[in-house]
């Protein structure tokens, strides 16, 4: 079962949940991230944080902290806390970058996040307490074009980052003053500061921008999306394998691992995918919703199809797309479980719809659904 | 003024190319003989008439990313003529035998036979899209225009 929130027109671009899921902050294509909290079946706007220039380009909501970090292209992010008149204030975030941000995430422990910026840079910052402000410590190399997607393992120390330069990579962001050294993982024993643990290319035919990358559950492998319509996963408990599958649809633009071995995946094929992880191979699942072909309604006259077909050179007018989202899906975000074990999942449009997809009751009511 | 505030000869020097921060592409070195010996292979599978064996060699011969532009017209003109070859009524056949890295292969190599049509080619070439788009899907169109290594 769909629940769909309609929130007007505009796309909106970017969303995210607060730690309890009775608020969403979402932006709309624009400098403000609108703030709503849900009163019965309603939507009220509770908030509007306006402070950036440009627009805003990743909202992340920290669940246990109830901080929201967001970044936009105006090279500047914002850390805004709720103070006791229930008021968001905002922190500005000196992440010493000279072009766009482009992606922010909290780290699981809440005690850093990573900005991905066209910079080619990834500013992993952190609270200083001296100075009180938020602090940020770079990324360089090897990056050659902009980070599109980060991601962070569950150790609270690694980030998979996807780029423009067709390539994912698993660094380290080890912060000596906020955190303990971390034992080995399947992707490397030492992690010093920026340390690149692996690299990924997307395609060996050299192509396709990577629209976003996510650890599985338990760490151990890492799923990434490219624009040369493929999915990939690389696992480090099985020597760095990488399985690529290459889909027959349009490129996904967002990913999220909604069981131990499966992937949910959506972006401009205007539905959500799964895809079904085995030991050497990627497999796709199946779709999340059912093309509903519209019966042809008998009001139609004869004299309307002739004007039609004269005018279109179509029999009738058929724009609309037969799936719940009309426009290509922008973000796919975790609402009830968590990664390995989601019941529910939220995916934002460019048709100013948020979609709240019931795992449960879509496995009941889909035949051929794969999860 | 100086007697060179004329001369615009070093207008032609491009500094950007000293930029360290310039994108650095992956050099991976294709080795153009490994067309070669397929050329003589699918002209004599063309001449015994079996242009569908011919297709299956061409596509999985076929090196992506040969920088040499002479190298590609000329396997672009050997794949036309195995595509021609082939009849309107062998294609579904010869398309569900390929396996998936030939169909983007074969997607490919047709999206350049548009580039270059002669006549009759094109009406063809729309009828070779078509069985392998039912096949292959919109996937296979975007990965012939995101590759960066072109056929």
């Amino acid at each position: 079962m769909t629940t769909v929130h309609n929130f007007g027109v505009s796309p909106i671009s970017c969303h995210s949940w607060s730690g309890d899921r009775k608020s969403l902050a979402l932006s709309q294509n624009s400098n403000e991230v609108t703030l709503f909290s849900s009163s019965g079946s309603d939507w009220k706007q509770t908030g509007l944080l306006d402070q950036h220039d440009l627009r805003v380009t990743s909202i992340d909501w920290a669940p246990k902290t109830n901080r929201i970090v967001t970044c936009s292209s105006d090279r500047n992010a914002y850390v805004w806390v709720l103070d006791d008149n229930n008021v968001w204030k905002k922190t500005l975030v000196l992440l010493r970058i000279n072009r766009a941000a482009t992606c922010v995430r909290w780290s699981p422990e809440e005690n850093k996040f990573a900005v991905g910026s066209g910079a080619k840079i990834i500013s992993i910052c952190y609270h200083e307490k001296e100075f009180d402000g938020w602090v940020s410590k770079h990324i360089k190399k090897p990056m050659q074009s902009t980070v599109t997607s980060i991601d962070w393992h569950p150790n609270n120390i690694l980030i998979a980052a996807g780029s423009t330069d067709f390539k994912v990579r698993v660094f380290s962001s080890f912060v000596k003053d906020v955190e303990a050294r971390p034992s080995p993982t399947e992707w490397g024993s030492k992690m010093p500061m920026g340390y690149l643990m692996k690299e990924f290319s997307n395609s060996s035919a050299g192509g396709g921008w990577v629209h976003a990358v996510s650890f599985s559950p338990d760490g151990s492998k890492l799923a990434w999306a490219g624009h040369d319509s493929s999915i990939s996963v690389a696992d480090a408990a099985n020597d760095m394998l990488v399985m690529k599958l290459k889909t027959n649809l349009l490129p996904m633009c967002s990913l999220t691992w909604i069981r131990p071995n499966t992937i949910a995946a959506a972006g401009h094929n205007c539905v959500p995918y799964t895809f079904i992880v085995e030991s050497d191979a990627v497999k796709l699942g199946s779709a999340m919703e059912e093309d509903k072909k519209k019966e042809s309604s008998g009001k139609t006259s004869a004299m309307d199809l002739f004007k039609n077909k004269d005018k279109l050179g179509q029999n009738e007018l058929e724009t609309k797309l037969n799936f719940t989202h009309q426009k290509q899906i922008a973000e796919i975000r975790i609402v009830g479980g968590q990664k390995g074990d989601v019941d529910t999942f939220s995916t934002c449009s460019l048709d100013g719809k948020i979609v709240v997809w019931n795992l449960k009751t879509l496995a009941g009511q889909m035949k051929g659904l794969k999860i | 003024m100086a007697k060179n505030t004329s001369s615009n000869v070093f207008r032609t020097l491009d500094v950007d190319q000293y930029n360290e921060d310039n994108y650095k592409e992956d050099n991976d070195s294709t080795d153009p003989a490994a067309l070669g010996p397929n050329d003589t292979l699918i002209t004599s599978l063309l001449a015994a008439n079996k242009p569908v064996e011919a297709l299956t060699h061409l596509l999985s011969g076929a090196t992506l990313g040969i920088k040499d532009q002479a190298a590609r017209t000329t396997s672009l003109t050997l794949a036309m003529r195995v595509l021609m070859a082939i009849k309107v009524s062998q294609i579904d056949d010869a398309v569900a035998q390929l396996d998936n890295e030939s169909r983007d292969v074969l997607m490919k190599f047709i999206y350049r036979g548009f580039e270059v049509p002669n006549e009759g080619s094109s009406a063809h070439l729309l009828v070779w899209h078509e069985k392998v788009f039912t096949v292959a899907g919109v996937g296979s169109i975007v990965r012939v225009l995101t590759d960066k290594k072109r056929v």
